[in-house]
């Protein structure tokens, strides 16, 4: 009986497993430690979470091996670790490292700014981020086995992974309403792959699991990116910038659990402390915002 | 027939779509409540851990044990780590089945595979010859099994990936992943 691994079946499997699931930003083992006791179904480890590499400026990069391998040890459940766009030698890095899924991600500083990793050439599955159909189905036509909305990452200001989310799962609906004749202008107009884009119609969803990121900080924020119909919450910064960290993570998991249940939201959302303080997006300079990196 | 999918986390919808072609009536199982009238319950794939704290956070462990000595309950990756007896580390368990359980027993993602398996059983009930496609994603093995407990299947080395104990089965693949319904209509034969 042969085995085949690194299959696409593989790779979206592992998101599919993820989904109704919370996906936490962790910068330690012991971070990583309360975010699976929170019920985290997977961790992303890294050396600072996306608000403190906005306060800190410079370059950001891949995290050194020797802190994504300590946070693997510390859990059980799947790591996630970020590689900057395009830069291919980190991702065959943390591929040999072991790491479960890498997000080529716009919160750090891209490698290259005209293309994308071609992730079909790797075994580990990728998560790539997107603002629109036509980006998302790009990335999934290079390879990524997951998805995930933009958002706005480390402002804790939820308005861009609004803006995303609806942008993403209006642009399938109207894509649903199409003759299958339009298929083709409608491919050439929103720069994605044809034959992604049939099955898109096809399937009435996005082919892959479509996670909501960028400025959740509270249980109310995951419940209503889960009401908007995405598969699964990443919080970055939200919950360990946040007064008490283990409690808000607990219920956030819990949030996008029950997430059309308003008793058990206004339940889980009492006495959790301060929340990250966060910065209006509407006020801050273009040339301080990420989602634009991703072409 | 009414079969519900334990839905705190996971993979549940691809167990719903699966039944839907199988033309039965399914709800998602989220409190204690939506067990009622039920005549058999699947727990999906997902993180076990996620699962587990989940379903003492609402109450359903005591729930679902009594379900359980009654009805059909199928475990599905993270959902067979759940109805077992002993997994060898602190998390909560419904203990239904007489198995031990190790995650994560092939490695991290890097080593997640599909593989042709042979599993008579489910040959017999389906009338079906072909083996069963199946996939493992960060799976569990089944290390052992006693009592009333049986081994369904095996992969080549010899390790254990599917076990039925009367009405209970767990499988430590996804048969919700592929487009071969016969593990399911096997589950339906046993909540029947």
């Amino acid at each position: 009986m042969e085995q085949k691994t690194g299959t696409w079946t593989e790779k979206k499997g592992l998101a599919q497993m993820l989904k109704g699931g919370v996906i936490m930003d962790v910068v330690t083992p012991e971070h990583a430690r309360i975010a699976e006791d929170a019920g985290a179904c997977a961790v992303m480890a890294l050396e600072r979470v996306p608000a403190d590499i906005r306060a800190n400026g410079g370059v950001a990069r891949m995290s050194d091996p020797e802190l994504i391998l300590k946070i693997m040890d510390s859990v059980s459940i799947p790591v996630m670790a970020k590689c900057r766009i395009g830069h291919f030698v980190e991702a065959q890095i943390l591929e040999a490292i072991g790491v479960d899924y890498i997000d080529e991600s716009e919160v750090l500083t891209p490698a290259d700014e005209t293309n994308h990793i071609l992730k079909h050439n790797f075994k580990v599955p990728f998560v790539c981020g997107c603002r629109n159909l036509g980006e998302a189905l790009r990335r999934v036509g290079e390879g990524a086995a997951m998805i995930r909305t933009k958002g706005e990452a480390g402002t804790g200001d939820v308005v861009e992974a609004v803006r995303h989310a609806r942008t993403v799962l209006g642009d399938i609906r109207h894509l649903t309403t199409m003759a299958d004749e339009e298929l083709m202008r409608y491919s050439k107009e929103i720069g994605a792959p044809y034959e992604l884009v049939k099955e898109t119609k096809e399937l009435g969803r996005m082919p892959v699991v479509n996670f909501a990121a960028g400025g959740v900080a509270t249980p109310a924020d995951a419940a209503l990116m889960m009401q908007l119909g995405v598969d699964g919450v990443f919080v970055g910064s939200g919950i360990f910038k946040s007064g008490d960290p283990a409690r808000r993570a607990a219920a956030i998991v819990k949030a996008v659990t029950h997430y059309r249940d308003a008793s058990i939201l206004a339940e889980v959302s009492k006495n959790l402390g301060e929340p990250m303080v966060g910065r209006n997006v509407s006020q801050m300079p273009e040339a301080e915002k990420i989602a634009g990196r991703g072409w | 027939m009414k079969i519900g999918v334990l839905a705190l986390q996971g993979d549940f919808a691809e167990h719903i779509a699966m039944l839907k072609r199988l033309k039965v009536d399914t709800i998602e199982v989220r409190l204690p409540e939506h067990l009622r009238s039920l005549d058999g319950l699947i727990i999906p794939g997902g993180e076990s851990t996620t699962i587990g704290k989940l379903a003492v956070a609402y109450n359903l462990m005591e729930p679902l044990k009594l379900f359980g000595q009654r009805h059909a309950i199928w475990g599905t990756c993270a959902g067979a780590i759940f109805i077992s007896k002993d997994i060898g580390r602190d998390q909560p368990l419904l203990g239904l089945m007489d198995i031990k359980v190790q995650r994560n027993a092939f490695g991290r993602q890097i080593d997640s595979f599909e593989t042709d398996l042979d599993i008579p059983e489910l040959k017999q009930a389906t009338g079906t010859k072909e083996d069963y496609h199946a996939v493992f994603i960060r799976a569990p093995i089944i290390e052992s099994v006693s009592g009333d407990a049986k081994v369904l299947a095996s992969v080549a080395d010899g390790r254990i990936v599917a076990a039925q104990q009367g009405h209970l089965l767990a499988t430590s693949f996804h048969p919700e992943l592929t487009g071969d319904t016969r593990f399911h209509e096997y589950f339906l034969s046993l909540a029947d």
